[in-house]
């Protein structure tokens, strides 16, 4: 038996959300669904929920798959917050909840 | 010889801050190695500085494993490093935050200063990236006593790329506010 | 003459480097970024752009390109220049062989960085020891003073013409590269005069076109090039000392040459170590010394030529000798402990033990040489590596 520089885990399992100081906070009720975000998102942080039960903007909205962040992972870059084009992203510092 | 590790987050001056106190202490004829140890090159990462400071020539180029003072300036830290890791019985520890911030009764000297506000108050960075590092600084040789404040001042006026007054200006704020436990 | 305009200030070894290469004069830079050496590149880009320096700066898309660019720079008679270290020093590396077998006084900074995978960026010398045989002599450096100072030296032994051959100066990644310590910059006049202008007898010229490299059959001169080479590599070893010499005495400096004996003289054990880790065990010898150990340190600074006879001069009267090498190379032992043992082959007694320690970065500490040197107590010739599986 050898050791190889091989990752014996799925990197998935490595949480890499204690590189961020703000994370991205979706506020759903202005949230069309137009996944720009998830498009973006260089970590592949941000997820598609296909029965989402979150506020819309429009009750034809409320069953569309919608994105969510993966929180484990995110870390916390604000590319989804700056692409999102209905302002629906807000980055929020680390520690204050709002 | 005066060993010092920082702490901070990638992108908030920690390295910086290593090397103002390494030009402050030159100034007053020191010898002086300062150095990073980079994770991995990027802003929000943990990165820890290390500076050395003696009256001679330093031949040690290993890391701090017994340093004399510990500089945290991010207290989010506190929950992934072990901040105090060999730090010298009765060595001190300065943190940017309040009192209350950090636990110890390992009969350490703990420092409390709130650089971020002095940052903040001195437009130095913006509120999710406030530059503390002046401000830890000016606490530090308050606390410390191994380098003056005006050679402190002298080598952020000289390493500053920008906004000298403001920097020079939380320096003073911060060795007034400073407090010891 | 005391030198004019000498500055002392707190630098990092990569700016330590630029600024040798300004003083050195050199007229063209060609490089790639690669941590840590990336701070030599964008200084120099920074000096050129501030005309601080009188160079042409190039961009190219890889190290194998900065390479071929530094190397038909210095044919047409200009000093060049370039940087590199780990990954980016294998891809150059036909090109290295090239431009030493052209015979051409390259200078190249090396920041020693380990090889993946797996992907690592901190000190390790597998980089430049494993091109240990291509020709190009090699310099490794223990403090930013010698950074600075090895490519002003560096380039007048290269540039000798009984010489003639490309040199690689080395500083360890993050210890030297990114570790800010005090410098004496030297001052720009005295500078120039030590080093003067580079006169490159066989350059390329318009009037007078020659054939560079091309096909050389068995029976052509092809063997007694690389004689020649050899021989030149070898002659180096005067070269060094005179321009050692030279060089301390023009700048009031303490440039040791090919290698520094530290507490030698009445020494019963000795390690020989090469580059920043150096200073850590001068640091333990002393702190062994005051507990009654008689213990030195041999530190080579000149591993290509490889200083032999005065290695052998050292280790007069020594117990027992070890060897570091901080890199691996799957050679029965060591590179440096190959060199070293078959320099003393039956010419010593003593046994020589080999240390392999600080790969990938791995910290070197004062604990770590205490082990050494009390190993070197045993009287055997082992191979041993130093805090690995968290020994």
């Amino acid at each position: 038996m050898v050791m190889t520089p091989t990752a014996y885990y799925p990197t998935t399992n490595i949480k890499t959300s204690s590189w961020r100081t703000s994370k991205p906070v979706i506020d759903y009720s202005k949230c069309t669904r137009c996944m720009i975000c998830w498009k973006f998102c260089p970590d592949v942080a941000i997820d598609i929920n296909e029965n989402p039960d979150y506020e819309a903007p429009a009750d034809r909205i409320k069953k569309m798959e919608a994105p969510f962040i993966d929180y484990d992972h995110c870390k916390g870059c604000g590319i989804c917050a700056n692409e999102c084009p209905f302002d629906a992203i807000e980055m929020v510092r680390e520690g204050e909840d709002k | 010889m005066y060993e010092i590790r920082f702490h901070g987050r990638g992108g908030q001056g920690a390295v910086t801050a290593s090397k103002m106190l390494a030009m402050a202490a030159f100034k007053e004829n020191k010898w002086v190695t300062t150095f990073p140890f980079y994770g991995t090159e990027r802003r929000g990462a943990p990165v820890t500085a290390f500076t050395r400071i003696d009256n001679v020539k330093i031949e040690l180029r290993s890391q701090i494993y017994e340093p004399d003072a510990v500089i945290l300036l991010d207290k989010s830290l506190l929950k992934l490093v072990n901040v105090t890791e060999g730090l010298k019985p009765h060595g001190l520890v300065l943190i940017n935050g309040k009192q209350g911030d950090f636990e110890s009764n390992n009969g350490f000297k703990v420092a409390y200063v709130d650089a971020t506000s002095i940052a903040l108050k001195n437009h130095l960075g913006d509120p999710s990236h406030p530059i503390v590092n002046t401000a830890i600084l000016g606490a530090f040789s308050k606390v410390s006593g191994i380098v003056s404040v005006d050679s402190m001042k002298s080598a952020v006026r000289d390493i500053s790329p920008s906004k000298i007054n403001e920097n020079v200006n939380a320096i003073e704020e911060a060795y007034e506010e400073v407090e010891v436990v | 003459m005391k030198a004019q305009n000498v500055t002392r200030e707190i630098m990092t070894g990569n700016e330590a480097v630029a600024t040798g290469v300004k003083l050195a004069r050199v007229k063209f830079i060609s490089a790639y970024p690669i941590t840590p050496q990336t701070a030599i590149v964008e200084k120099l880009a920074e000096m050129v752009a501030n005309n601080k320096i009188n160079a042409k700066f190039i961009e190219v898309e890889s190290e194998h390109s900065a390479m071929a660019s530094t190397m038909t720079s210095e044919m047409t008679g200009i000093r060049s220049f370039t940087a590199s270290s780990s990954h980016g020093v294998l891809y150059m590396h036909e090109m290295l062989h090239w431009v030493a077998g052209s015979r051409l006084p390259v200078l190249m900074a090396v920041v020693n960085r380990a090889i993946g995978p797996p992907w690592n960026i901190w000190a390790d010398q597998t980089d430049s020891i494993t091109q240990r045989d291509t020709g190009w002599m090699q310099v490794y450096c223990e403090s930013n003073q010698e950074a600075m100072d090895s490519i002003l030296l560096g380039y007048k032994v290269a540039e000798n013409k009984n010489v003639m051959l490309p040199i690689m100066s080395m500083q360890d990644a993050f210890t030297l590269s990114h570790t800010s310590e005090p410098v004496i910059i030297r001052d720009e006049s005295d500078a120039y005069d030590y080093i003067g202008d580079l006169n490159l007898p066989f350059s390329i010229d318009l009037k007078n076109p020659l054939g560079y490299g091309s096909l050389m059959p068995p029976d052509g001169p092809f063997m007694e090039l690389k004689k020649d080479m050899r021989d030149s590599m070898y002659r180096a070893i005067e070269v060094v000392k005179e321009e050692t010499k030279k060089f301390n005495e023009k700048f009031n400096a303490d440039f040791p040459g090919l290698i520094e004996n530290f507490m030698m003289e009445d020494a019963d054990y000795a390690l020989i170590t090469m580059g920043s880790m150096s200073s850590t065990g001068k640091y333990t010898v002393r702190k062994l010394r005051e507990k009654g150990m008689k213990v030195g340190l041999i530190r080579i600074l000149f591993y290509r030529p490889f200083p032999a006879e005065e290695i052998l001069k050292s280790i007069k009267g020594l117990k027992g000798l070890g060897v570091l090498d901080r890199s691996i190379t799957f050679g029965q032992r060591g590179a440096v402990y190959e060199d070293v043992v078959t320099s003393l082959y039956n010419k010593t007694d003593i046994p020589i033990k080999n240390y392999v320690i600080g790969l990938g970065g791995r910290d070197i500490r004062v604990k770590d040489y205490e082990k050494m040197y009390e190993g070197l107590m045993e009287g055997e010739d082992s191979m041993e590596w130093i805090n690995v599986g968290g020994k």
